[in-house]
């Protein structure tokens, strides 16, 4: 009985038409394919992407140099050296991020005592010659400072699963 | 002994010990913060709570003398629960500032908040807040983070000696600090940050540099002073960030000196000379190691060849290791030369034949705090080596007479039995009479001739007192400071102070200079003796006659001679006049710049191997911790291909051990006999001195070129007090001075411009000048008359 069907099967080519049908169907179904650059997918306000520094609203950066970060980074891409700044706070002097030694895992942000190293959801950078990815202090705190509304907005929105 | 049990199991105890000793010597693990090995119980933590069997209350295991068949439980419900409400309690005011801590990843209370107290807090009330102090360019202090150990006040009681540190108001008022505002101005203050178990007090030159995750730790040993205390360095990326102490009971017990411990800053220092540097046709030029060996050989041998042998002579930093003063003095007797020496504070050789194998002490260190009188003769010992004082404090509070013997009236930080104060003219007259009030019955102790020198003497009142004195005691000791090793007459006092150890049946031992002055005397870097004290037939030029003299060639390791030696101006002067100057040397000053022709970097404290010996005798090793920076070299390296170059014999090591390894043998069990190591005086004169003598005296943050470039070290009480010419007020009143203004001081033919310090201290007829400054470089001797008018 088994090989009648499957000689009626392959006779009149059945599981071509199937395969066929499925073509046909998705050829006339609403597209899913984002045109990007032009298009984009959304974000999870969790997504992590490129570091950035962030700063108090008086201006004040927040990194107090606890070397935190440095410590849990588990692919070791932080460097950090600090010193008292002139009105004798405990600052940084160095803050470094190789992006090529980064495997985005977010531990700096989640060990971060006061909300300064965050990762946003800009993953749309690349480097052109040796040492654009080496992120330093100035890089990092200018990325905070344009990207603190959506920093903000992120944290805020993911608050209360925290 | 008596048996107790621990957690059901039984340990034999000494009686009367405390039950947190008992726990220590056993690994039983028990927190506290007040209890210090080294210092008096306090008990006031309360984080030592153990459950005692038949007591109604937990019990505090610092404070708990052992009895026979007692029980304890440390880890019980009753135990855990106490420690959990005195963690609590202290954490009550402590602020959760622990990201900007630097004790932060090595904190007491830290480790302890995990290990013993809760997981969550309690307290929502707001906390103290404390202002700081100010307490000088070595501590940082943050005081609210305080939790009233009291560590460092039993410290600056106990330890220093000096009451520094004090708490003010009760409860949650009290405030450590330093009663009225002042800098901490101990030499050993340094040790109450490894004292503080909080961040309350840190280290200021390290402040916030780096975490003690990031660090790592490599053994080693001092570089200033003579005990070689045993320290580890703290490194990170190359780097030494800081210094702290490596526990060894025999030396250095868990403390160091400031200088010991923040002298680490010169490394960094921005006059570190990083390339072989050479002058050719008067210009200087940066070079590589190749050509720069090349030409210093070249130059030496042609200052051989022309001048002769003789013409030549190296000279020695004692803070350099034993095996690069090995391979300096073999380089040096290879070419010829038999003047080679180390000792450029020293002014009198004159019985240098008869001198010990090497400075030693008499007795080993520790034993120094058994000792139930002590005669000090010529020495500031609280500056000159901290820690030896501190032995002799300990000595001191046990009851012991402490006899001092100084040209200023220098303060101890423990009562002195007898002070007396002698100028530099009447010293030997001074201890001439002390010898002669010992003289009941010298029968053999004392050779005729010795007799005879002190037969017309007449012993004062206050000498027959100390006579009295160093007469009682069991275990007595005489100890010959640096003051004495730099006097004009130092033969004679070496001599007499002999005599008097001899008379009074006690060991005469010697305070030590810097970290391998023994290793140098063993080195055979002396014009007079080889390796291991070997007497040569030739005897070359001293260190004194060297650079008054003027030879046509210099080698100089790890020296800047103007600073280092007993007439910088003379030494400066000669060293301009030489043909070739080749100074192996960490830094480039202009002045080195001046009179060499070629330097070469060398590697310094952590970044070489080598030994120190220190002045019990010990021989210590080491292993560099960093790498020098850019092209500098260690030094023992540099010599090894220079006596390649120079075509020596015997010049084929490979590591430091084995230069070490060629040493110690020819050593061998040599120890230095004191007591017969001297030589009979010709005469006792007493020194002429025209006007005010100089007193001159090595300040304790000058002693070195490593430390005259720690910044901070530099910021100190100490070292601005070394500006200056210090002078009684009295003298100064008559003179029309007052404090602040300057005086013009003239000796030898040179004025100079100093600002004038009041000094109580010094006795009127003389002037206290410090050594070791550029300021007053120019007016050269030690010793000698000096005229003080208003500028």
């Amino acid at each position: 009985m088994k090989s009648v069907t499957h000689y009626l099967k392959r006779l009149f080519l059945l599981e071509l038409f199937k395969g066929m049908g499925v073509t046909g169907r998705y050829l006339f179904a609403r597209k899913i394919t984002i045109q990007y650059p032009e298009e984009k997918t959304p974000l999870s306000p969790r997504f992590r992407g490129h570091h950035a520094l962030r700063r108090y609203p008086n201006g004040e950066e927040r990194c107090i140099a606890c070397k935190l970060c440095e410590a849990v980074c588990p692919a070791l891409a932080i460097t950090i050296e600090a010193s008292p700044r002139e009105d004798g706070t405990r600052r940084t002097t160095r803050y470094e991020i190789d992006m090529v030694k980064c495997i985005f895992c977010g531990f700096c942000e989640e060990s971060c005592p006061v909300d300064s190293i965050v990762e946003t959801n800009v993953f749309e950078y690349h480097g052109e010659q040796r040492g654009d990815l080496l992120m330093t202090k100035e890089r990092l705190l200018a990325m905070g400072d344009k990207m603190e509304p959506q920093i903000a907005n992120d944290r805020a929105s993911d608050a209360k699963y925290r | 002994m008596v048996t107790i049990e621990i957690d059901g199991k039984p340990y034999q105890a000494e009686a009367g010990a405390m039950l947190i000793q008992v726990t220590d010597a056993n690994g039983i693990d028990i927190p506290r913060f007040c209890y210090h090995k080294k210092l008096s119980l306090a008990a006031s933590c309360r984080m030592c709570l153990v459950e005692v069997e038949k007591a109604p209350k937990p019990m505090p295991a610092c404070a708990t003398p052992v009895m026979d068949g007692m029980k304890v439980w440390t880890r019980s419900v009753k135990a855990l629960a106490a420690q959990k409400a005195v963690m609590e309690f202290l954490l009550i005011n402590h602020p959760l500032d622990c990201p900007i801590c630097d004790q932060g990843g090595e904190c007491e209370l830290q480790d302890q908040a995990v290990g013993y107290g809760k997981d969550v807090s309690r307290y929502a009330e707001g906390k103290r807040v404390v202002f700081d102090k100010n307490v000088g360019p070595l501590i940082a202090t943050e005081m609210t983070r305080c939790i009233h150990c009291t560590r460092c006040v039993r410290f600056s009681q106990e330890i220093t000696g000096l009451q520094e540190l004090g708490a003010t108001g009760r409860g949650e008022h009290t405030i450590i600090g330093t009663f009225i505002e002042k800098n901490v101005a101990s030499e050993l203050s340094g040790n109450v940050i490894d004292l503080c178990p909080v961040g309350a007090l840190t280290s200021k030159p390290f402040r916030f540099a780096a975490r003690a995750w990031e660090l790592q730790q490599r053994e080693t040993i001092a570089p200033h002073d003579a005990l070689g205390s045993n320290v580890d360095v703290h490194i990170r990326r190359n780097q030494v960030l800081r210094v702290v102490p490596r526990e060894n009971e025999a030396i250095n017990e868990v403390w160091i000196a400031d200088r010991d411990r923040f002298s680490y800053e010169g490394l960094t220092a921005l006059d570190r000379l990083t390339s072989p540097m050479i002058k050719k046709d008067g210009k200087w030029q940066a070079t590589d190691w190749e050509k720069a060996l090349a030409y210093a050989a070249e130059g030496l041998k042609e200052v051989v060849k022309k001048q002769g042998s003789q013409a030549f002579g190296a000279l020695a930093s004692p803070t350099a290791t034993l095996e690069e003063l090995y391979l300096l003095q073999k380089v040096g007797r290879g070419l010829g030369s038999a003047n080679l020496d180390h000792r450029l504070r020293q002014v009198d050789f004159s019985d240098q034949d008869d001198a010990p194998l090497f400075p030693y002490l008499g007795q080993p260190i520790a034993n120094l705090e058994t000792c139930d009188t002590v005669l000090v003769i010529g020495s500031h010992l609280r500056k000159e080596q901290p820690l030896l004082n501190h032995r002799l404090r300990k000595a001191a509070l046990r009851g012991a007479n402490i006899i001092v013997i100084n040209p200023v009236d220098y303060e101890f930080n423990y009562p002195v039995a007898h002070t007396l104060i002698s100028s530099p003219a009447t010293f030997v007259e001074d201890l001439a009479g002390l010898a002669k009030a010992l003289w009941e019955n010298p029968g053999t102790l004392v050779p005729t001739e010795m007799q005879k020198l002190l037969g017309t003497v007449s012993a004062k009142d206050n000498h027959k007192a100390i006579a009295q004195a160093l007469r009682t005691g069991k275990r007595r000791a005489v100890l010959l400071g640096q003051l004495a090793t730099a006097h004009p007459q130092f033969a004679v006092i070496r001599a007499l102070a002999a005599v008097m150890a001899k008379l009074s049946g006690t060991s005469l031992g010697y305070l030590g200079e810097a970290n391998n002055t023994s290793g140098a005397w063993l080195a055979g870097m002396l014009p007079h003796r080889g390796p291991a004290g070997l007497p040569l037939q030739t005897i070359g030029l001293d260190a004194h006659s060297m650079l008054t003299q003027g030879l046509k060639g210099y080698l100089l390791l790890g020296l800047e001679p103007e600073l280092d030696s007993w007439n910088g101006a003379a030494a400066l002067a000669s060293l301009k006049k030489a043909e070739f100057v080749v100074s192996f040397s960490a830094y480039r000053t202009p002045t080195i710049d001046s009179y060499a022709k070629v330097i070469l970097p060398i590697a310094l404290f952590a970044e070489t191997s080598g030994t120190y010996v220190n002045v019990e005798g010990r021989w210590q090793s080491f292993t560099g911790a960093v790498t020098p920076p850019g092209e500098a070299r260690p030094a023992w390296k540099i010599l090894r291909v220079l006596g390649n170059l120079l075509d020596l014999a015997g010049f084929e090591y490979m590591s430091s051990e084995e230069v070490r390894e060629e040493l110690r043998q020819q050593v061998g069990e040599k120890r230095p006999n004191n007591r017969l190591a001297w030589k009979i005086p010709s005469s006792l004169t007493t020194l002429a001195v025209k006007g005010l003598q100089r007193i001159t005296e090595m300040p304790i943050y000058s002693t070195d070129a490593l430390v005259r470039r720690a910044s901070s070290l530099q910021k100190t009480v100490d070292a601005t007090l070394a500006n200056g010419i210090h002078i009684h007020p009295q003298l100064a009143s008559q003179k029309n001075l007052s404090q602040g203004n300057s005086a013009r001081v003239r000796q030898n033919g040179a004025t100079l411009t100093l600002p004038v310090v009041m000094d109580e201290r010094v006795p009127q007829e003389s002037v206290l000048i410090y050594a070791g400054q550029l300021a007053n470089l120019e007016l050269g001797e030690w010793y000698g008359g000096v005229e003080v008018s208003a500028a």
